[in-house]
């Protein structure tokens, strides 16, 4: 087995607020990402996907198809957009790296063929990242149920 | 889906690689000038790996402010500039290698009660790290 690892980076600004919280709860859960305008960060984002090298072409698969993946997946969705009003895919959700990664994994779960998709990994900040795995990949206690993150 | 938060975290101490059980020719043949008499430093980074549901309310595993609270407590104001073999008491007795340290650091952190600890990685330098997942985890994902 091979993991085959593409980076992309997008740009994009976020803000966490719960509307069922007071104002003050939002305040004191949240802190500065409550902020009502929202701020922004550098996201990195690795995408591995597990798999054979193809005898014939000695690739699990091409570079060029899993870029225009995550360009078409990601980067036109994400790339330069405020995650919470111009995403739908988390709309009604807070957009944490938890939660936006499970939105990755997602959007390129079925898209990807050749391979499997083995983990997304979404940097935040080079000091915070989050990983996806897939059920069955051996990552922890295998309960991996999606767990709220899904609604 | 099974999804980890990792936070990445630094401290800077000193330590000095020497075995009561080996003999003076021994720790030095065997540590090299990590034996020196008077031990040395480094700036260590530690990734923390949590994971648990995500909470609908919040979007969270477990809220950063909590975390780094608690990393801060267990592990970063005990290690933060200190000299390991004299100031952290399970180093009295245990040669302070990055390895042991990884390992402490696990011991220290399994008791966050907000999320399941599944990893700790230990950088010693930019060429070199470590990484521990408890007693009964072989497979490093």
């Amino acid at each position: 087995m091979v993991y085959l690892t593409r980076k992309i980076e997008f740009s994009a600004s976020h803000l966490y607020h719960n509307p069922a919280f007071s104002a003050e709860e939002n305040r004191r859960v949240f802190g500065k990402c409550n902020n009502p305008h929202g701020h922004g960060h550098n996201y990195v984002l690795e995408v591995t996907v597990a798999g054979e090298p193809d005898p014939a072409t000695g690739m699990v698969l091409d570079l060029k198809e899993l870029k225009e993946i995550l360009q078409r997946e990601v980067s036109d969705r994400m790339d330069h957009r405020f995650l919470n009003y111009e995403v739908p895919e988390l709309a009604g959700q807070i957009p944490t790296c938890e939660n936006i990664a499970a939105v990755i994994w997602r959007l390129l779960e079925t898209k990807i063929t050749r391979g499997r998709l083995y983990r997304v990994r979404l940097y935040e900040t080079p000091d915070l990242f989050v990983d996806c795995y897939g059920e069955g990949n051996g990552a922890g206690n295998g309960t991996g149920k999606t767990a709220g993150a899904r609604r | 889906m099974k999804i980890h938060l990792t936070r990445r975290y630094s401290f800077s101490a000193s330590h000095r690689l020497h075995s009561a059980h080996l003999s003076e020719e021994e720790n030095q043949r065997v540590y090299g000038k990590c034996n020196n008499p008077y031990g040395h430093g480094h700036n260590y980074v530690v990734e923390v790996a949590v994971s648990g549901p995500t909470d609908p309310a919040t979007g969270m595993i477990a809220n950063l402010g909590d975390l780094d609270a608690f990393v801060g407590r267990e592990v970063i104001e005990p290690f933060d500039h200190k000299y390991l073999n004299e100031e952290v008491a399970e180093f009295r007795e245990r040669v302070p290698t990055t390895e042991n340290l990884c390992i402490e650091i696990f011991h220290r952190l399994r008791a966050f009660p907000a999320a399941k600890l599944e990893r700790v990685r230990l950088e010693e330098t930019g060429l070199n790290s470590f990484e521990y997942l408890g007693e009964n985890n072989g497979s490093l994902q």
